[in-house]
């Protein structure tokens, strides 16, 4: 049995770009500030010369790359992911120190930026791993989104409260995603299909009562409070990172508890064990009494709950009123972050900080003036996911039943 | 002929008719909803429903009259040019519609999933852009020169999604949605480069199309009818032949049924899926062709529109057949042309076409739900 | 626990798949249910797990009449079942597998791991089944899933088990340790149904048969019949299991395959030095257990097995390196194992399904241009020379019966100029009039002076068609001997010992 080389192949391919990074670099000082004005002590900035961390990073990539050969070869085992984790590290950190050759890179203000452009994408990519986990295919992330962030926007508007507005952003997304699971599950239609076509009657929908209801009357319908940041006392004092993660609004931390709880529900409970079963083969489940529809619209709707969530921190959490076609497309990524994710809630939520902060990058570096065009940072998750779906670095593959119908005979 | 009468009279055509009116019932809705005569009549409703009914009908009717008169018919000028405008008008949107659409049927028919018809657009537009500005040739030579460029453009950009899905098997799905956003950055990275940007300008836009890379105007300038109409028209009948007629086309049928019984046919699955990509990207990139060269005649980040779009529920309304395809791709455009026509004279927002056009397909792909809305019963034989 | 099934009926569409059904299965007994492959079986056994609702008729269970609304009634009642298909998860380990539906949980709802292995451990001692709890499914050899697929189906206290064509998949050896449990499980007082049709098996186990034709029960058998007796009462006619073929008239050897090895996408190698030759006018039937290389064999052949090394030579041509399409050119025909996955298009009409190989070839395209009236006239041929039973050559492949579409995967790859056939499993599935036809055609293939190669999994098929027998095991030859071998030999030798 020998492993397949396509792995470490792609990793020393992709370690060019560290090299090229080393040759392209000008021995610049790249300056880390990492002090912000809540830290219990502040760290003093640091001075980088882009020269040795180009190298670090360009050592580090071949170094993994080396060892992944290895573990091809003599131990004949895949890569691990730690392996591959470090390798990512390196790659991060020597395009970002070089990006801020001789200047500063404000570490928190990127980190912060990255979260908040994040929240949806990992809200969205929870809905979608309940989803396809089920054996649903969920195009549909982007409509949920909308729809949580337009019945956000109006419920916390006519009620004047936050918690009646995240309540309605709940239904809305759920009420979307169970237009996805009747379509899918009892007309049998092509998931995919409902999945583009939702995306886009969703948006009609929406803007349809923007521009007549909300535009008419923005205080009676769209002037939705906001909800506030809400400091953890010692955690959030933890130098950088504490106020990044601890400094947020309520949707914030609702999503650590969203990620952590949708992990524990999908691998450590009967329920999750029975999800699981159904997306991999509804039959085998049916044979021993599992209701197949049931567990799908359950967990379907319980996505689009968390999607909504998401969707209302466009508006509760951020900001305020509802705008047109405002999730700008974050339900794709959502689903590229969760297809980089491989269907797992946790590397689904990574992958989503991940292309939110490549996303928040573009503000950093516009500031400073580099001339790496934007463009191509926001094409980075569409361009991953591409890598990753091609199975350039490890196979990916979904739940065994995502996409096909069951239809008991 | 009697074929045709048949097939118009046919259950799945009834459904289809059905489905349709059942969206545009919808949309009336959405409009009277929105409506502030509607509200301001429903506030007193118990006292007088006779004022709300009106209003709804004023509401209604007025929106769709406005859709009829800028869709197909303007009954309400005096000069023939006005009145047969709007029908020009929706064959200029049809245009592009209808050529993706029919990509995407071709791919569909194959089994492949291409829901990348925007990027696919996209790359015709540049190729065919870059053409027709950076390029200088004779004019007549310069149009066709052009168009074969956007032509393979499309189809580059397609055949690279078949390439990556035979090589490594990955979901062409996810790739194509992945691509399409690679494709719209693309451009909007371009366009702020001298490849593409005017000399001298801020915006994101091109200069205009020299008139040696036009497409002719059909029916003289009052009327958008350009020579791309011909060869979308042209499309229509080489896709049927594709299809239907042609070793090529059953192959990809055979493709599309069952993958594996293909194989051991001898038929070469790799190629195939690069052949079907190909050909599904070049329609749709004649399609960003027609719109560069002949509708829009600069090249803008907005190039691809709501094509792509459009084209998916164009191909599955006209059930991936050709002339199915063309027949949706006009109602569509009507759509489209109508709704400005509506925005304008009734202030109903041109949105209201994404949610009528949405439904029809949700309402076409799921026959049941429009059965049980007309209490029609399932007919004798047909699906449990 | 008593079983009894009264006057079930069920239909599909204006198909009536159980006509009136009357079944008594008794504690303590092996019931066998035998009948053609559609006569109605396992629509019954599906019925009676919930899995369909019946029309009409009844269950009881000790007399008592019981409604299962779904598999999981049936199971709380004290029902298992193994099912044909196996009903297992394959990336969710053994433990997980055993306890789906009926989850042990701690703490409101968390999934108690443990007390699902100590589960798993015990069934498995207690019938010495050896199964390890954290073995992920999809990594077992086939015995051991059916086995996992047993202690599912005992989870819960079954009282009454129902095996469903359990024997497709196993090696003779694996098949009489089945039968062993089959025994200890009777001792155990179990009522237990089990689903078949073949004949050698039930008579080794069955304390009653109850033959099933065409949705009726026919009446019920001694196991002391002959299997010439029960084929009759199975298909309703007399039938005589002898395949017709005189000595074969033996040309030179064409068709040579020399030191062929072969490895799967996981680098596994699946084929280990193959050597074999067949000489025009005979048939070398490959015997053995499904899934040990005879598929990459067969693939290997037409050119569809990427990762090859060493020699395939057909009338002195290498074949090894060349595509599909050419392999087929140079006169191959295939039979494939699974003709609705891989033999046919089922949206295709029968005469499209016909050209699949040569749709871009001449007589069937001019240039890139079908020739549709030529395509009508030979389909209508071949229509007629192989009597497929269907309403026109417009005829959807998927609306024909099994027998009908293997038919027209045989008009389709005998119309070639063949200079070998090649047929994996190809009866697989069929009524015993298409299989008659079936062996028909290959012998007449044969003794038109080509090498053919069959495929087979059943012993009977092997002895009964094949000239010589070639026993694969785990990618291995272990040995070609004449057809007249005793089936002992033949069994040890598919197990992987050499004769």
């Amino acid at each position: 049995m020998k492993q397949s080389l396509r792995t470490p192949i792609s990793l020393a391919v992709i370690s060019l770009i560290g090299l090229w990074l080393l040759v392209a670099s000008t021995g610049a000082t790249t300056m880390i500030k990492t002090a912000t004005d809540t830290d219990i002590f502040a760290l003093p900035d640091i001075a980088i010369n882009t020269t040795v961390s180009s190298a670090i990073a360009f050592a580090l990539m071949v170094l993994v790359a080396a060892a992944s050969f290895y573990f091809a070869r003599k131990l004949n085992k895949k890569t691990p992911l730690w392996l591959i984790l470090i390798y990512g590290f390196g790659l991060i950190y020597g395009i970002l120190v070089w990006l801020f050759a001789g200047a500063t890179m404000p570490i928190s203000a990127l980190l912060s930026g990255a979260l908040a452009l994040a929240v949806p994408l990992v809200f969205g990519s929870l809905a979608g791993v309940l989803s396809e986990r089920v054996g649903i295919v969920n195009i549909a992330i982007d409509s949920q989104l909308l729809a949580g962030a337009f019945i956000s926007a109006l419920a916390a508007t006519l009620s004047h409260n936050l918690y009646v507005g995240l309540i309605g952003a709940i239904i809305g997304g759920a009420i979307v995603s169970w237009v996805l699971a009747t379509f899918a599950i009892k007309y049998v239609v092509d998931q995919i299909i409902v999945g583009v076509v939702l995306n886009v009657l969703i948006v009609g929908i929406t803007n349809f009562f923007y521009s007549t209801l909300f535009a008419d009357n923005v205080s009676l319908f769209n002037q939705p409070p906001r909800f506030d940041r809400i400091l953890i006392p010692l955690l959030g004092q933890i130098p950088v990172i504490g106020p990044v993660l601890f400094n947020q609004t309520l949707i914030v931390y609702l999503m650590y508890l969203a990620v952590a709880g949708v992990w524990v529900a999908l691998f450590k409970t009967r329920w999750g064990l029975r999800v699981r079963a159904v997306g991999e083969y509804p039959k085998a489940a049916d044979t021993v009494g599992i209701k197949v529809f049931r567990t799908r619209y359950i967990s379907v709707m319980i996505g689009g709950a968390l999607a909504g969530l998401g969707g209302a921190f466009f508006t509760l959490g951020q900001v305020g009123a509802f705008g047109k076609e405002m999730t700008n497309g974050a339900g794709y990524i959502a689903l590229a972050a969760l297809i980089f994710g491989r269907w797992n809630p946790i590397y689904a939520a990574f992958a989503g900080l991940l292309f939110g902060f490549a996303q928040n990058l573009q503000y950093g570096l516009a500031i400073i003036g580099s001339p790496v065009p934007s463009e191509f940072l926001l094409m980075l998750p569409y361009a991953l996911t591409a890598i990753a779906v091609a199975g350039l670095v490890g196979k990916v593959t979904g739940p065994a039943a995502a996409g096909k119908p069951y239809i008991k005979s | 002929m009697n074929k045709i009468v048949k097939e118009i009279f046919s259950p799945s055509m009834r459904l289809t008719l059905l489905a349709v009116l059942a969206s545009f019932v919808f949309g009336g809705v959405l409009v009277a909803f929105a409506s502030s005569e509607v509200q301001t009549a429903a506030t007193y409703l118990f006292a007088r429903p006779g004022d709300f009914f009106l209003a709804v009908w004023n509401a209604v009717f007025g929106a769709y009259d406005a859709l009829f008169r800028g869709s197909i018919f303007n009954y309400k000028v005096d000069n023939l040019l006005g009145m047969i405008k709007p029908i020009t008008e929706t064959l200029a949107y049809a245009t592009p519609i209808t050529l993706a659409g029919l990509g995407l049927a071709v791919a569909f028919r194959s089994g492949l999933f291409n829901i990348g018809a925007t990027g696919q657009i996209v790359f015709g537009a540049m190729f065919a852009g870059f053409v027709a500005l950076n390029v200088p040739l004779p004019a007549g030579l310069h149009l066709v020169v052009a168009v074969i460029a956007g032509i393979l453009g499309g189809a580059f950009y397609g055949a690279l999604v078949g390439f990556l899905k035979a090589a490594t098997g990955a979901n062409e799905v996810i790739l194509t949605i992945m691509f399409n956003y690679i494709a719209a950055l693309l451009l909007a990275f371009l366009l702020k480069t001298p490849i593409f940007q005017a000399p001298g300008s801020q915006n994101p836009i091109s200069s205009a199309v020299p008139e040696s890379a036009k497409f002719p105007f059909i029916f003289g300038d009052q009327v958008r009818i350009h020579g791309g109409l011909i060869l979308m028209l042209v499309a229509v009948v080489a896709v049927w032949w594709l299809l239907n007629r042609s070793s090529t086309g059953f192959q990809f049928r055979a493709l599309g049924h069952n993958p594996s019984a293909a194989k051991v046919a001898g038929i070469n699955i790799g190629l195939t899926y690069v052949l079907v990509m190909a050909v599904s990207g070049a329609l749709s990139g004649i399609a960003g062709a027609t719109q560069i060269l002949g509708t829009e005649k600069f090249l803008t980040g907005g190039v691809a529109a709501s094509f792509g779009f459009d084209a998916i529920t164009v191909a599955l309304l006209g059930r991936n057949n050709p002339f199915g395809v063309l027949a949706a791709g006009i109602l569509f455009g009507g759509l489209r042309a109508g709704a400005v026509t509506m925005q304008a004279n009734q202030g109903v927002p041109i949105d209201i076409v994404l949610v009528v056009q949405s439904l029809i397909v949700l309402f076409i792909a799921a026959p049941p739900l429009v059965r049980s809305m007309f209490r029609i019963k399932a007919e004798k034989g047909g699906a449990k | 626990m008593k079983l009894e099934l009264r006057g079930i009926t069920k239909r599909f569409g204006a198909m009536t798949a159980n006509d009136n059904v009357n079944l008594v299965a008794e504690p303590g007994q092996i019931h066998c249910l035998l009948g053609e492959n559609g006569a109605g079986k396992s629509t019954l056994m599906n019925v009676l797990y919930g899995l369909y609702q019946a029309d009409g008729g009844e269950i009881l269970l000790d007399d008592k009449i019981v409604k299962f609304a779904g598999p999981g009634d049936a199971m709380a009642a004290g029902i298992g079942m193994v099912h044909q298909h196996f009903m297992l998860i394959p990336v969710f380990t053994v433990a997980e597998n055993v306890i789906l539906g009926h989850e042990p949980t701690k703490f409101g709802g968390l999934l108690d791991l443990d007390a699902a292995r100590k589960q798993v451990r015990e069934i498995s001692d207690r019938f010495g089944f050896e199964v390890d709890p954290d073995a992920i499914v999809g990594d077992l050899p086939v015995g051991v899933q059916q086995r996992v697929e047993i202690i599912k189906a005992l989870m819960g206290d079954a009282q009454v088990l129902v095996f469903d064509e359990p024997t497709a998949v196993l090696t003779p050896q694996e098949t009489d340790e089945l039968m062993a449990i089959m025994k200890q499980l009777r001792e155990a007082g179990k009522a237990i149904i089990f689903i078949t049709h073949k004949l050698r098996e039930v008579k080794e186990v069955a304390d009653k048969i109850t033959v099933i034709r065409l949705g009726k029960i026919v009446g019920e058998a001694s196991p002391k019949s002959t299997a010439n007796e029960l084929a009759s009462m199975m298909v309703g006619r007399a039938v005589d299991l002898d395949v017709e073929k005189g000595a074969p008239k033996l040309g030179s050897p064409t068709f040579k395959i020399s030191g062929l090895s072969a490895w799967n996408h996981a680098g596994t190698q699946v084929l280990d030095d193959i050597n074999l030759e067949i000489r025009e006018g005979e048939i070398l039937v490959i015997a053995g257990v499904q899934g040990n290389g005879q598929t990459e064999l067969t693939e290997a052949i037409i050119g569809m097995h990427g990762r090859t090394a060493g020699s395939i030579e057909l009338d002195g041509q290498q074949l090894i390196g060349k595509n599909v399409k050419q392999v087929l050119d140079l006169g191959v025909g295939f039979v494939p194992e699974d003709r609705t996955e891989d033999g046919l298009v089922a949206e295709f009409t029968i005469a499209e399904n016909l050209m699949l190989d040569r749709s871009d070839r001449k007589p069937f395209a001019k240039g890139l241009s079908l020739q549709l009236a030529y395509l009508k006239k030979f389909a209508q041929e071949k229509l007629q020379q192989f009597d497929i039973r269907a309403q026109g050559i417009e005829s959807k492949a998927s609306q024909l019966s099994g027998g009908n579409q293997q038919k027209v995967v045989l008009a389709r790859e005998l119309s070639r100029e063949l200079r070998l056939l090649v047929a994996s499993q190809p009866t697989r599935g069929l009524d015993v009039g298409s299989i008659e036809f079936v062996h028909e055609q290959i012998v007449a293939t044969r003794d038109s002076g080509i090498p053919v190669l069959i495929v087979a999994t059943e012993l009977d098929e092997a002895t009964q068609l094949g000239d010589r027998i070639a026993v694969m095991y785990k990618g291995k030859v272990v040995g070609v001997v004449p057809a007249t071998t005793s089936r002992s030999v033949l069994g040890q030798m598919m197990a992987g010992i050499s004769a």
